[in-house]
């Protein structure tokens, strides 16, 4: 496997009243073609800044982010992210929407391309709806079939399901899960949801509190589809909850 | 059956209103304010001779006119002020002076530039209509969700599919409603403009059957037609709310 994106040496201050505050701290890792990683830690600990650095919205003061060999300075469309905030264009209808990203690419019957993943994340006869006559879970596929559309090679997920109710949200994943089966991307996925990172993920990084640094790596090598309640599962789960410094279970 | 209910109070307290007015009429016995009835025979009579259409549209003609040509600058402008900051900079501060200053003083200038055609209050119309549609539609940019940009940018769009796309359809609503409150100042101000010195129009029929005759039946006839015809423009400025292109924005 060749490595994907090579994350280098990244640090990130922003200004505050008592001067600059240091966000992300020295933070380097890679990540191989195809791979699945979930990054969790405790709120408000930079991961989105990190994140936004990777995608290329956020410029680093040191370090750089390195994708297929060539550093990255600004975003583009071979690596899209999205938030849990979404950013549908709610006054594109959901076929507009899916073929906005198209746009100015040379590519025949646009049209079927985005009604093909309309019908893939199960979308199929809402083509001319608006986003407002959507539910949250249907806002989330149509924005998740937008980014598809365009054959990322990474897709950046930050928090994407967690405006969702818990059932809506496990929906979801399982729904993620089985598009990457067919296609290929790789994924990085920002959650602070360990058992939701167990569920989909490959490797999952624990960031440290702010400024954030990686402060363990750990390996999922449990087969597709899972099953959370074995007692590997929960093991590992056990292991990562105490790395972020909860050792009181309830259980 | 539902909205006649709905309407009932507003109705009842026109009615009173009217019933007020005309018992204050009759008790004073006032040889020059009309009656209700006084009124509704005088519209009829310039329904017959016909002028009263020929003013209301010549007080549209002029509204329209330079209500368009405002609209005609102010999104352009509006829109390029609230993109580039620079722009912004330079003009904002010219037009927060300009914008407080009423239409009515204006009217020496109009004159003094236009004379006393048509161009003056078609003039008068386009400045006091222009500056709250590029205010609005400034607003409108500088109020577009972030999130949206960012999609735009993350997508890689040239900048004809993020004007085409995202900027102008996200600003409209605040367009239309720049155009509402641009309409509604538009109306008011035709009516003063053309008390001045014009041949035609609905503020010249009232100033007109006032100084012809002391004909205060025609003067309240203009005066709520005016009013009727300011809500009829109103309601369809409201329509454009519901064009399927700035719906979403009142969705939920």
């Amino acid at each position: 496997m060749r490595t994907k994106i090579e994350v280098r040496a990244l640090k990130k201050s922003y200004a505050s009243d008592k001067g600059p505050l240091p966000v992300v701290e020295d933070v380097s890792f890679s990540v191989q073609d195809g791979e699945f990683v979930a990054i969790v830690g405790p709120s408000g600990c930079g991961k989105s800044t990190l994140m936004n650095m990777m995608a290329g919205f956020v410029q680093p003061d040191a370090g750089s982010v390195v994708i297929d060999g060539q550093p990255r300075s600004k975003p583009d469309s071979r690596g899209i992210l999205i938030t849990q905030y979404g950013s549908v264009f709610p006054w594109l209808t959901v076929r507009e929407n899916l073929m906005f990203g198209l746009n100015g690419h040379p590519i025949a019957n646009k049209t079927e391309l985005a009604d093909r993943y309309a019908e893939i994340v199960g979308l199929k006869g809402f083509e001319h709806s608006y986003p407002h006559e959507l539910s949250g879970g249907m806002l989330k596929r149509a924005e998740l079939a937008r980014a598809l559309v365009v054959k990322p090679d990474i897709l950046y997920m930050d928090e994407p399901f967690s405006a969702l109710d818990a059932l809506m949200s496990l929906r979801m994943r399982n729904e993620l899960l089985r598009i990457l089966e067919k296609e290929r991307h790789t994924v990085m996925l920002i959650t602070h949801d360990v058992e939701e990172a167990i569920h989909v993920a490959d490797r999952i990084l624990v960031l440290s509190p702010r400024p954030t640094r990686i402060q363990a790596t750990f390996e999922v090598p449990f087969p597709h589809p899972r099953r959370l309640a074995s007692a590997q599962a929960q093991e590992l789960r056990v292991a990562i909850l105490r790395e972020l410094g909860v050792d009181r279970l309830g259980d | 059956m539902e909205r006649l209910k709905e309407h009932f109070p507003a109705m009842a307290v026109m009615a009173a209103l009217v019933a007020v007015w005309w018992l204050a009429v009759t008790a004073t016995k006032s040889v020059i304010f009309p009656t209700p009835w006084g009124v509704l025979t005088g519209t009829f009579e310039l329904l017959k001779d016909g002028t009263l259409w020929r003013h209301i549209g010549a007080s549209l003609m002029r509204v329209g006119t330079g209500f368009l040509l405002a609209v005609c600058v102010a999104v352009p402008l509006g829109l390029w002020m609230g993109w580039v900051r620079g722009a912004y900079n330079t003009l904002n501060p010219i037009f927060q002076i300009l914008r407080p200053i009423s239409p009515i003083a204006w009217i020496p200038i109009a004159i003094l530039w236009f004379g006393v055609g048509n161009a003056s209050p078609i003039y008068l119309i386009f400045i006091s209509s222009v500056f709250p549609m590029v205010v609005q539609t400034t607003v409108g940019v500088h109020t577009i969700e972030k999130r949206y940009l960012r999609a735009a940018e993350n997508f890689g769009v040239s900048r004809h599919t993020l004007f085409t796309q995202v900027v102008i359809p996200a600003v409209l609503p605040q367009i239309v409603v720049g155009m509402r409150i641009g309409l509604g100042v538009a109306w008011l101000v035709v009516v003063a403009a053309e008390m001045i010195a014009l041949r035609s129009g609905l503020g010249y029929m009232i100033m007109d059957s006032r100084n012809a005759g002391n004909r205060y039946d025609l003067v309240i006839a203009g005066m709520i037609i005016i009013g009727i015809i300011g809500l009829v423009l109103d309601g369809i400025m409201r329509m454009l709310e519901k064009v399927r292109w700035v719906r979403w924005r009142y969705a939920h």
